[in-house]
């Protein structure tokens, strides 16, 4: 009996993930974001076979050439290094960084959202409280203090970022899960005799994910931008690995000379962010139950 | 009596799904209607149209009020209208009302809106206002949110609005739905008192027989987005001549019926929007036939009395 | 209301400790330890650092550490930087009121323009108007400020000569025409952001109240659109605008920090990265305190003014 009253029961449960992906897809933006994004992926990934050059490869006569010259598509820097190239593999470097940066705060934002939740008392008042704190220092305050004395390296780079974004996550997770625990199809669950893992795994989890992974895509694109950030101050990616932050380093001399060496890093950290931004608000508007229109 | 509103052929489309479909009466001045049926048969929709409230829907017809036509009125003369000539109350009372904003003042903003007069005056009036609609304490309760006062009080507030600008018509959309049983009563007094004592006309949009009986003099009945029965509201009670009305008046629990009689209800229930012609009442009749797989239109059967159906005495 | 305001502000002091707290265990990661911040003496040497050790250090329990260190944080002893030997708190209460002219006249910009087109966008749903805003505030948002800025500064100060490529005055001081010359590019690229997301939330605010029922109402009594959508509509988007406000601060701040690199204004932010550069901890824990104290003020500040807004607020119902 208990097996059946609760499928029906978790069908009754706000779900139904083919719906949602239809919704998905109908928001034309969010589609344009998951192609950008499996495109710059795909770029990233196969950049040792892609590239032309080699992104570390110095030609002091071939400096600050334009896009379009001496047979590079992009132009070379200000070591000659080729533009294209460095672009490519700086996108793995960024592209990594933002989706670790993105695990990072979903493992610690969902262990302290639900650890309070679950535990309640005074652990939850701790938890949130420490939450509350976190979200009182401004991000890029905080990794730059961070980022002054730590040794960066890709991993390092991408826990601090995610050890100064998981508050938002943390709080939704907590909302979250103190809204299920007393959901009447959870009541309904549990008098079914559903045993607790049951409910966590079937009825719980499910539920919190949706807005988990919109705050997940919108963290990654944060995360790129706070990377490309101190990277650009020096305190991220060091060169000569490229990263598109740094790649904009020296942009503010690089103007008189090259104009073009700050336009492109700058387009790929905009489209890379735009594309996560879009994705997120389509996942958003698919998942809201409240549909509008 | 000369016709305050006469309606002819209303008709309201969202989309693909027909709301109302040809809907027509006509309203004395002074007179109150009840207009009657369960959810979802059109009846708010059609007061939301008379009022142009409706966004995104399409209104055909004619709706004559006074010189005009309600129905063809452009956005700035409705406006006008609103409030001013023909005025609305709704449900919830609770939630009509704008939470961030003193009571006083929503009732003073519609006088200022369409009389001219100075903010002073109108807080003066609202005073009076709230005197007439029997809120006690009337000084203080100006100042008050609506989260401050009780349902039946917000809706005192509401009426209060709605009489400010002494509109010829007043549309009471469920008025009474969302209070408590005993408030029902005193803002249904209220109503027929401040209708009676400034000469306007009512229509009464419920879903409650109780509430009609004794408020309104004449009753329309509507099912699925058309009127089916008219008729003077003694006789509708003594004699509804529709299967419909019939079933309405019969599912109504009597103080005096026995334990084990059974309460009597209307088989099935509303078809949906699309419908292929013929009465739409048909699937649910215990008269039905063939006759009326086309569509009964609406005839006086007696003086006053009409009845869509052709199985009618 | 008195009751609200000093339950809010106890809150308020109470999420000051819990800062205190972590920006003392932060002083605890950085190299040089914690009694580098105690240096009183402009002139460290190792006898001195023994010294100090000895006085404030490690030998005490570390809440007695914490307790002085939160005392001198709160009466404005922030010890002395470890470059120049100036004390702190001159050096960062000097530049404050730079990051304030930044951050205020770019915010003030920025909701006058994001909440109107955010009700632009609320009141045309779905129109091209509101698609082209949206999909325009989206990208806005995900441009990163720093090249945007630099991009700035390449069209309009460099290739047009218009504007001044940075600084807040030019040298030898400025009257108010060459001062306003200066903020008004670092101004409008702060604000670009601030203006995108604000009016997303002002378009979504509103769209979650043009379907009340108390709009309904208002158009029912022949009311005139403006008052509907200001006076009734708008009204009541105020407070959860309001409150996020207060939610905004810290990318505020930080966007502040990103805007005074770009454009070497002399505020806060230019001061922390300068900071950075000699790892004049000092002076970065300084900064870091004064950001989320501003944090934790404006939120404070935002949440009195919703409940002056919305009067439900104080009494839990909402």
């Amino acid at each position: 009996m208990s097996d059946v009253l609760l499928a029906e029961i978790a069908t009754v449960a706000p779900s139904g993930r083919a719906h949602v992906l239809r919704r998905f897809l109908r928001h034309r933006l969010a589609l344009l974001g998951v192609i950008v994004i499996a495109f710059l992926g795909f770029v990233a990934a196969s950049a040792p076979w892609l590239a032309p050059y080699d992104p570390d490869e110095i030609a002091i006569a071939q400096r600050y050439s334009p896009p379009l010259s001496e047979g590079r598509l992009l132009g070379a820097d200000d070591l000659g290094r080729d533009v294209e190239t460095r672009l490519m593999y700086a996108g793995r470097i960024s592209l990594s960084v933002g989706i670790s940066a993105m695990l990072v705060t979903l493992v610690v934002g969902f262990a302290v959202g639900a650890f309070a939740a679950y535990l309640g008392g005074w652990i939850d008042t701790l938890l949130m409280r420490l939450t509350d704190v976190m979200l009182c220092f401004p991000s890029v305050f905080l990794l730059l203090f961070v980022a002054a004395f730590v040794t960066p390296s890709l991993s390092t780079i991408a826990l601090m970022i995610g050890l100064t974004c998981w508050m938002e996550i943390a709080r939704i997770v907590h909302a979250q899960i103190l809204a299920l625990k007393s959901a009447d199809f959870i009541a309904a669950a549990r008098m079914a005799g559903a045993p607790a893992w049951r409910i966590v795994l079937r009825q719980i989890l499910p539920n919190t994910l949706a807005p988990i992974l919109v705050a997940a895509t919108l963290n990654t694109a944060n995360a790129i931008l706070l990377e490309s950030y101190i990277s650009f101050l020096g305190y991220g990616i060091q060169p000569p690995q490229a990263s598109w932050g740094n790649m904009l380093t020296n942009a503010q001399s690089d103007f008189q000379v090259d104009p073009w060496l700050a336009v492109f890093p700058g387009l790929a950290i905009t489209l890379a962010v735009a594309s996560f931004n879009f994705i997120g608000d389509g996942l958003r508007d698919a998942l809201d139950p409240r549909v509008r229109d | 009596m000369t016709a305050l509103l006469d309606v002819r052929n209303l008709s309201v489309a969202f989309g693909g799904t027909l709301a109302v479909d040809g809907v027509s009466f006509g309203l004395a001045e002074k007179e109150t209607l009840g207009l009657v049926g369960e959810s979802g048969c059109g009846k708010s929709t059609t007061a939301l149209a008379l009022m142009g409230l409706l966004h995104g829907a399409r209104v055909e017809g004619v709706a004559r009020f006074g010189a005009q036509d309600l129905l063809g009125l452009d956005e700035r003369r409705m406006r006008r209208a609103r409030g001013a000539k023909i005025a609305m109350i709704f449900q919830d009372p609770g939630t009509a009302l704008h939470p961030l904003i003193r009571v006083g003042e929503q009732v003073a903003d519609v006088m200022r809106a369409h009389l001219g007069i100075s903010a002073a005056e109108a807080r003066g009036r609202a005073l009076d206002l709230f005197r007439k609609v029997g809120i006690a304490a009337p000084e203080q309760r100006l100042r008050a949110y609506p989260h401050e006062l009780s349902g039946g009080m917000c809706q005192r507030v509401m009426i209060a609005a709605a009489i400010a600008c002494s509109p010829r018509l007043l549309l009471a959309d469920e008025p009474t739905t969302a209070l408590d049983v005993t408030v029902q009563a005193q803002i249904l007094e209220l109503i027929r008192e401040v209708s009676g004592a400034a000469g306007m006309a009512v229509i009464l949009i419920t879903h409650d027989l109780g509430v009609v009986a004794g408020m309104a003099d004449r009753v329309a009945v509507m099912y699925a987005g058309r009127i089916v029965e008219t008729a003077a509201t003694d006789r509708l009670f003594a004699s509804p001549a529709h299967p419909y009305s019939q079933g309405l008046l019969g599912s109504v629990p009597k103080l005096d019926a026995g334990w084990e009689e059974e309460l009597a209800t209307i088989p099935g229930s509303v078809q949906g929007a699309s419908h292929e012609g013929g009465c739409r009442f048909a699937p649910r009749c215990p008269l039905a036939g063939d006759i009326c797989r086309r569509d009964p239109p609406l005839e006086e059967i007696a003086d006053g009395h009409f009845v869509a159906c052709w199985k009618a005495a | 209301m008195t009751r609200y305001v000093l339950s809010r502000l106890g809150q308020s002091l109470l999420l000051l400790v819990g800062v205190s707290i972590i920006g003392f265990g932060l002083m605890h990661l950085a190299p040089g330890g914690p009694f580098a911040i105690y240096t009183l003496n402009p002139t460290v040497t190792a006898q001195d650092i023994e010294r100090v050790k000895h006085q404030f250090g490690l030998d005490q329990p570390v809440y007695v550490q914490y307790a002085k260190w939160a005392f001198g944080l709160a009466t404005g002893q922030w010890g002395y930087s470890f470059f120049g030997g100036r004390p702190v708190s001159s050096i960062v209460l000097e530049r404050l009121p730079a990051t304030f002219e930044l951050m205020g006249s770019s915010l003030a910009l920025a909701l006058i323009i994001g909440v109107a087109i955010g009700v632009i966008a609320a009141v045309r749903r779905n129109s091209w108007i509101d698609y082209t805003t949206t999909t325009a505030a989206m990208i806005a948002l995900s441009l990163p400020t720093f090249w945007f800025g630099l991009l700035a500064i390449y069209l309009f100060a460099q290739t047009l000569g218009w504007l001044p490529a940075g600084g807040i005055a030019s040298t030898g001081g400025g009257g108010l025409m060459d001062r306003l010359q200066h903020l008004l590019l670092p101004m409008l690229v702060l604000a670009f952001v601030i203006v995108a997301q604000w009016s997303r939330y002002t378009r979504s605010a509103m769209l979650d109240i043009l379907d009340q029922d108390f709009m309904r109402t208002a158009r029912a009594k022949g009311l005139r659109p403006a008052r509907v959508l200001v006076g009734y509509g708008l009204r009541a988007a105020l407070v959860p605008l309001v409150t996020l406000a207060g939610l905004q601060l810290p990318l505020l701040v930080g966007g502040a920090l990103v805007t005074e690199t770009v454009f070497s204004w002399p505020g806060m932010g230019l001061l922390f990265v300068n900071a950075l550069g000699t790892r004049d901890y000092p002076v970065l824990m300084a900064i870091l305190m004064v950001g989320a104290l501003v944090v934790v003020l404006g939120n404070l500040l935002a949440d009195i003014l919703a409940a002056l807004i919305d009067p439900r607020i104080k009494l839990g119902h909402v």
